[in-house]
């Protein structure tokens, strides 16, 4: 009998996952659809170059729809709230939709509201965030506009979307600021709540050895508890105060709304409780997770959503034939790292190898690791033609799988 | 059991959460500066304890601040600096993760 698959949220990981399926399955085995608010596809790693215009809002989103294979349904609604025991999702519009099996692909949602102050005076004059697209191109005008002062990058808490944007941001700030000749003039701080700019502590030493070199202060373990947009303060939970003339914060992130509204499937962040390594929620076996909106310690990644879906594609591939899971996916997460100047580091680790030094080895030749290059420069521009016409259609990047590669990594010596 | 035997990583927080007890917890406390545990101080640290010991992993100060009915202004008038990371260091258990 034909199976019916539901996946709510038509971004990477919704997109990715129902193209693999439909190649692998057809359409009298199974039945996909996907479920999404809007019909607008954002490429978000692209949302870090609008506001050095160095992408244009335009050039970064296209249809949902239109990167969906043929033989999968799009339904343009509002999602209210999943019934766990019912097997069915109630839309808002007051209609539902049966499934055999679901997978939860919503997100990460932005939540500025849940920090005092950050909406109140200077929200888009002074207070800005470029994790969407409205905030990423009114900071475009802003960063035109400034003429020096004080620059503050603050992540509020983690989890964050990509844990390196900020500090990519921190260094295509100082360049553009020099570019522009206000530079000397200006203050560049990094506010974050972790003890050091990034969690790996290979990986942070290296970046933190680069923001010294740029110049730009590093303020850790600062918890963000309010926002005075009116007087240019940042204030933590434990009185500490960072003046600013421009504050860029990364807002505290949750889960989709309606995860929180269903009973039993999200935890008190809103983020779906799964097995780290078949995708599996632990809250009913016919329920799946993807991406960002899963709980797990993997980054918030598009090439994390990548590897996750060749893997989830198998999983229910296997479940829908009342198969074992596979316990494949090992955290592997890919990033490039902009530094400014037309170049780029990368990194690539999985839940339990932190990024090292080493080459990585691509079909185009070796990449080097958390080494500034022009190459990955370039392969972090290429990354986005390869997004939308490989990653999305669901296709593998040769040599480059769910499993992260060992060969060509300086693995520490531990003492 | 002597404190002798107690096994801690660099950062003073306990290798074996099973070594823990309350007059530990008090000790670790007072070395870290509260020289007196409150009800409120308890609160937190057995529901940091609980969490662990059933999920394997500590909360965030975010879920700490949702879930265990104390704000976050009090959690860090209660354990200054880090809430999460002083709790988690009091009651024995490993030091929560920043997700990446």
């Amino acid at each position: 009998m034909r199976k019916r698959l539901l996946i709510l949220g038509g971004g990477t990981g919704g997109t990715l996952l129902a193209n693999r399926l439909r190649h692998r399955l057809d359409e009298e085995q199974l039945q996909i659809e996907v479920v999404d608010r809007d019909d607008r596809h954002v490429y978000q790693p692209g949302l870090l170059f609008v506001p050095f215009g160095l992408a244009d809002p335009g050039e970064i989103v296209r249809p949902r729809r239109g990167q969906l294979r043929r033989g999968i349904g799009f339904h343009q609604q509002e999602i209210d709230a999943v019934s766990l025991g019912e097997q069915r999702v109630q839309l808002a519009d007051g209609s539902s939709l049966p499934y055999d099996v679901l997978v939860v692909a919503s997100g990460a949602r932005l939540l500025p509201q849940e920090t005092e102050g950050m909406l109140g005076a200077g929200w888009n004059e002074s207070v800005f965030t470029f994790y969407d697209l409205d905030g990423a191109t009114k900071l475009r005008e802003a960063l035109d506009r400034f003429e020096g002062g004080r620059l503050v990058v603050d992540i509020v808490d983690m989890p964050i979307k990509c844990p390196v944007a900020p500090i990519e941001f921190a260094f295509l700030a100082d360049w553009f600021l020099r570019e522009r000749g206000v530079r000397d003039q200006t203050e560049i701080t990094l506010a974050t709540p972790l003890d050091g700019c990034f969690t790996k502590p290979i990986a942070s030493k290296h970046l933190t050895y680069l923001l010294d070199e740029k110049g730009i202060e590093v303020e850790v373990e600062f918890s963000a508890g309010e926002v005075d947009g009116a007087h240019g303060r940042l204030v933590s939970y434990d009185d500490r105060e960072l003046p600013f003339d421009l504050l860029v914060t990364v807002p505290l992130h949750g889960g989709a709304a309606y995860v929180e509204r269903s009973q039993g499937l999200g935890d008190s962040l809103g983020f779906v409780p799964t097995d780290p390594h078949t995708l599996q929620a632990h809250t009913a076996s016919d329920v799946f997770a993807i991406g960002d909106a899963t709980d797990l310690p993997s980054s918030k990644a598009g090439s994390v959503t990548h590897f996750e879906g060749e893997v989830l594609a198998e999983n229910i591939e296997r479940f829908l034939v009342g198969r074992e899971l596979v316990s494949r996916f090992d955290g592997h997460s890919n990033c490039f790292i902009e530094t400014g100047f037309g170049k780029a580091l990368l990194i690539d680790f999985n839940y339990d190898h932190e990024p090292v030094p080493g080459r990585f080895p691509t079909a185009a030749g070796p990449l080097p690791l958390l080494r500034e290059s022009r190459l990955n420069h370039l392969g972090k521009l290429m990354f986005q033609w390869l997004y939308w016409h490989v990653l999305l259609p669901g296709r593998e990047i040769p040599l480059i799988g769910p499993e992260m590669p060992t060969a060509g990594k300086k693995t520490p010596i531990t003492a | 059991m002597s404190t002798l035997a107690i096994e801690t990583d660099r950062e003073g927080f306990l290798l074996h959460a099973d070594q823990w007890t309350p007059e530990l917890g008090a000790e670790i406390a007072r070395e870290n500066g509260i020289d007196e545990l409150s009800d409120r101080h308890w609160l937190v640290i057995n529901f940091m304890r609980d969490r662990y010991l059933a999920t394997g992993s500590a909360p965030s100060i975010r879920s700490l601040g949702k879930e265990s009915g104390v704000p976050i202004k009090e959690l860090y008038r209660l354990f200054p600096k880090g809430p999460a990371k002083l709790a988690a260091k009091i009651g024995g258990i490993p030091k929560p993760k920043g997700c990446i």
